[in-house]
């Protein structure tokens, strides 16, 4: 193993080890302002949304918008099952199951 | 002393269990993705002890993905370093959320918890502090199984994951599908609902047009922000939303 690679893998070890650490090692202990903590309220949906929707309709690399992919077309069901079961397990297996369904059928 | 070991085994054992349950979810997707960074970089020259270690100094997927392209096509460290803390800066936003239901462990604690904070452990830990009777020795025990998975993989795929076929049991869905009900387990009202679709929406327009994954932040931020107004205004408040 060179001792560049090794250099490489530190350095960005260090740079994504910093946002992780720095706000749980300053913040955590702090009474945090009514504003902050309101906003940061809000980051878990806002998050998971900005994650999951552009894995869903778009593609490729710059990104293009694509309607009709089969990731939106199993987001359906999978929603759906996730709203009337509340099952994280139910969900994570109905949507495999279906984007496995998805790649026979198509 | 021994009642003191057997007190603490006691103390952890279910832990560990409970942690090991919950992540299971992750390491299911972690595998396809895991196995394909493995091939992917054991294509561009790297031995399955290198992968393993940038799995275990980085724990980063899509850092790691562009890292090794990057390499692969000669780049230098200082770009290479720059390009894994744009793309991994959205972790900011994830810890300080955290942050608020983290006010029991120490420091040390603390440091080693911050390792293990990714864009799956964030999403099912918050959810898990904020709707069920869960603690951060639970929600490490989490990160550290999706860890251990994740290097495997990577070091398995490095060692031949070319070999298990691609879309087996549509296993390249299973985070999204996590995503998508951890996404509906964070949609407690109207507002919440308005700020994931602003959010997602503005994720997707910025995705279009912004290289990398700047939108994520981007979007996050600005739907974060619009919420803190809406709740304010009055208009909300008397139709007893937020």
């Amino acid at each position: 193993m060179n001792a560049d690679y090794m250099l490489v893998i530190l350095g960005m070890g260090v740079v994504t080890y910093i946002p992780r650490w720095f706000p749980l090692f300053f913040l955590s202990r702090r009474q945090l302002p009514e504003w902050l903590v309101g906003w940061l309220d809000f980051i878990p949906a806002a998050i998971l949304s900005a994650l999951v929707l552009p894995c869903l309709v778009t593609t490729g690399e710059p990104r293009q918008l694509d309607l009709l992919r089969p990731e939106l077309l199993v987001a359906l069901p999978t929603f759906i099952f996730a709203l009337k079961t509340r099952s994280l397990a139910g969900t994570v297996v109905i949507g495999m199951f279906f984007f496995w369904l998805v790649g026979i059928i198509f | 002393m021994n009642s003191v070991s057997m007190e603490n085994k006691e103390n952890w054992q279910p832990v560990i269990k409970d942690g090991m349950m919950a992540a299971w979810p992750i390491c299911l997707g972690y595998l396809p993705i895991g196995l394909a960074f493995g091939v992917i970089a054991q294509k561009a020259g790297l031995h399955p002890l290198e992968i393993g270690l940038m799995s275990l100094f980085v724990f980063a997927g899509s850092a790691q993905f562009i890292a090794v392209s990057m390499l692969s096509s000669g780049a230098a460290i200082v770009p290479i370093v720059v390009t894994t803390f744009m793309v991994n800066l959205r972790h900011l936003l994830m810890s300080s959320s955290l942050a608020v239901y983290l006010k029991g462990p120490g420091k040390g604690w603390l440091s080693l918890y911050a390792y293990g904070v990714t864009d799956e452990s964030f999403a099912l830990n918050l959810t898990k502090f904020r709707d069920e009777d869960w603690d951060w020795r639970r929600a490490l025990v989490v990160n550290h199984t999706a860890n251990i998975a994740w290097i495997g993989s990577t070091i398995a795929g490095g060692y031949g994951g070319e070999f298990i076929p691609s879309g087996a049991f549509g296993i390249d869905y299973a985070l999204i599908a996590m995503f998508i009900c951890l996404l509906v387990f964070q949609l407690r009202g109207l507002l919440y609902t308005i700020i994931a679709i602003i959010a997602g929406f503005l994720a997707v327009i910025l995705s279009i047009i912004l290289p990398g994954n700047s939108y994520i932040v981007i979007a996050s931020v600005i739907a974060a922000t619009i919420g803190v107004f809406l709740r304010k205004s009055k208009v909300f408040i008397e139709r007893g939303q937020g």
